[in-house]
């Protein structure tokens, strides 16, 4: 835990030296120099309020998928659903929580075949943050959607509008579960993007697990490896034609 | 036409008491099946995460879009100052707020957490048409409670044009709201039509016109008060124009849909599909809850004959409930389009057509909410002068003379 603490003052530390201007950079590269040079430069210092300047995204090279569920496993174990938990044992299996699932895409005609992960799209413009009655459905500064657990009243609207079919439904009691990421009966979840990582300075679960396909960061900084790789290779969303802009970009999907 | 005399029904009978507990009996076990969904959570029901509306919607979607439509003949009364409607006004009132009491008690007990109505109450999101809704419905109660005491009380009379016309508004705002809960989801195929909030309000004519000339019918043979063919028969033909209306919007649903070819295949799942939503689609919604309707307020023999106006209103609300259930479920059993023109597969069920059983449970609470509008209105009809005396023919229809 104190050493978690530690950790958390030093990212506190490096995103302070970032913003503050060149001194203090040199003082944080000074206290950590490996982190400071892989990490980018987007985060802000944890006692400041989200904001609008980043807006969080993840790139999904599908060249690289190979149906190996890495990431899908690993967003169980980080966020305590699935093989990551000892609930949902009475739901049955159409009835459990998926927050990343691995999708197979086909072109009937050619037989071309993609395997992809799915998840919350994170939209610019959330259909399920739109119909949510209460605001439980909500997008945060940054561009992540989340529930807030505390007002969800369990309607399942959002799960009605969402068209990537990223919400899921607690059917049943929970007691195993992380405490950085609440989940409860009779309420709608989904993928949350770690902010429980996002925010201190960590990439998602999902792309640790898979640094091969998956890239991590802000897509307002030009700066970023997730700009730099769109500006060079491009990529597609899913349902473009919704122009609802989600913040998980596809390369790869030419069908 | 004579003075009408409205009084309260002696409500004395083995009969009454009978119904009375028997409904009751119906709201309890209502209340236990929804006692053990939240006791279990949802996964003792049908529902899943790929159906996330069932049963329960369904009753509570069609009670809502019935209610606003039981409004319907005090609207003609004193909006469209028909008089021969005048003596009904009151009884549509009440039933209005019947049905839309029994609907809202099954649409908030299916909330996953129905013990936080009063944040349903208290946090709004605006953009969300469910928001809109919730003070649609509470605004409905009002309206009408309004309404029916400017009918009810003579010195308040000469406001009741001023308070139907706001009800009649309220009312189509209300379904309105309705059918756009559909009409505004722009994920799934089967919704995302403007269509629905016009074709929910013409379902709402149709359904809570049926209900009450079942309810007239109930009400005036079982406490042995005379009703005339004629104020029947009119309303009878009204529900023929209704039902054949409804069955106009379901088609020009489906032929727009057909011009789009990203829709064919919703079309075909829906009309064609070897799925029990086609089946019901055709054989209890058009045939039976429409066409077979239609004939029979329509032929000379049976459109005169009480029983067979009784059965028509009985298939016009059997196929309106499948015809909101072919829309519900059906409408979420089409799979999600993630990749249109493409075939996908996952864990999650995506491009498998979404299942859907009923729980008994499920069943008990819907039935529960029916129960509750009828025993609103049964007890109601006991303690306040909602129905006349007579609604025979010589007290009641204003040609009555002139036909002599």
């Amino acid at each position: 835990m104190s050493n978690k603490a530690s950790n958390k003052e030093l990212v506190n530390q490096k995103r302070r030296a970032i913003l503050g201007g060149t001194a203090a950079a040199i003082t944080g590269a000074a206290i950590a120099p490996g982190v400071f040079l892989t990490e980018t430069a987007q985060a802000r210092p944890l006692d400041e309020p989200v904001n609008g300047k980043i807006r969080w995204g993840i790139l999904v090279n599908t060249n690289n998928c190979n149906d190996c569920n890495d990431c899908v496993i690993a967003c169980q174990e980080e966020n305590g659903w699935g093989i990551g938990s000892t609930d949902e044992q009475k739901s049955r299996p159409d009835q459990k929580a998926q927050w990343i699932r691995t999708v197979k895409v086909t072109n009937k005609k050619t037989g071309y075949t993609k395997t992809l992960p799915m998840f919350c799209q994170h939209c610019e413009n959330p259909p399920c943050v739109d119909v949510c009655p209460t605001g439980a459905s909500f997008k945060r500064a940054d561009g992540i959607v989340l529930v807030d657990k505390h007002i969800c009243i369990g309607c399942r609207y959002c799960m009605m509008a969402c068209p990537y079919k990223a919400r899921s439904f607690i059917h049943e009691k929970l007691t195993d579960q992380r405490s950085y990421a609440p989940r409860g009966i009779g309420t709608v979840e989904g993928c949350t993007l770690c902010i429980q990582r996002v925010d201190n300075g960590e990439d998602p679960a999902c792309v640790v697990a898979c640094s091969n396909s998956l890239i991590f960061g802000d897509l307002n900084d030009p700066d970023s490896e997730i700009s730099k790789e769109l500006a060079r290779n491009g990529g597609t969303q899913i349902r473009a034609d919704l122009r609802l802009n989600p913040g998980i970009i596809y390369q790869g999907l030419n069908f | 036409m004579k003075k009408v005399y409205f009084s309260e029904i002696s409500g004395n009978s083995l009969g009454y008491l009978a119904l009375v507990a028997g409904l009751g009996l119906l709201v309890l076990l209502g209340l236990a099946a929804f006692w053990y969904m939240e006791y279990n959570g949802h996964w003792v029901t049908g529902m899943n995460d790929q159906v996330v509306w069932g049963i329960p919607h369904v009753f509570a979607v069609f009670l809502i879009v019935a209610a606003s439509g039981a409004l319907n003949v005090a609207s003609i009364s004193s909006v469209f100052s028909k008089t021969a409607y005048k003596p009904l006004a009151r009884l549509s009132g009440l039933l209005a707020l019947a049905l839309l009491a029994g609907g809202l008690m099954v649409l908030v007990l299916d909330l996953g957490r129905p013990d936080r109505l009063i944040i349903a109450m208290t946090k709004y999101n605006f953009k969300s048409i469910f928001a809109w809704n919730i003070y649609l419905y509470t605004g409905f109660f009002v309206v009408v409670i309004v309404y029916l005491w400017m009918m009810m009380e003579r010195k308040m009379n000469k406001y009741t044009h001023a308070a139907g016309t706001a009800a009649f508004i309220w009312r189509l705002t209300l379904t309105t709201g309705t059918g756009s809960i559909f009409g505004f989801i722009v994920a799934r195929q089967f919704y995302d039509s403007a269509i629905y909030a016009p074709m929910f309000i013409i379902m709402s004519f149709s359904f809570g016109l049926a209900i009450f000339i079942l309810m007239l019918m109930a009400i005036y043979g079982g406490t042995g008060r005379p009703l005339g063919d004629a104020i029947l028969f009119r309303l009878k033909n009204l529900l023929g124009v209704f039902v054949a209306a409804v069955l106009f919007m379901v088609i020009i649903f489906f032929l727009t849909a057909l011009y789009a070819t990203e829709h064919h295949d919703v079309v075909r799942f829906i009309l064609s599909g070897d799925n029990i939503y086609t089946k019901l689609f055709w054989v209890v919604q058009v045939i039976l809850g429409s066409l077979v309707p239609i004939a029979i307020f329509y032929n000379p023999v049976t459109g005169t004959s009480r029983a067979w106006i009784a059965i028509g209103s009985i298939l016009v609300i059997l196929g309106g409930f499948v015809q909101i259930f072919v829309i519900i479920v059906g409408g979420q059993a089409f799979p999600l389009v993630l990749f249109p023109g493409m075939e996908v597969s996952s864990s999650f069920y995506d491009g498998v057509v979404g299942s859907y059983t009923p729980s008994l449970p499920e069943f008990l609470l819907g039935i529960g909410g029916v129960a509750v509008a009828l025993i609103i209105v049964t007890l109601a009809l006991k303690v306040l002068q909602f129905t006349p005396n007579s609604l025979a023919d010589e007290d009641v229809d204003p040609h009555y003379v002139k036909a002599k």
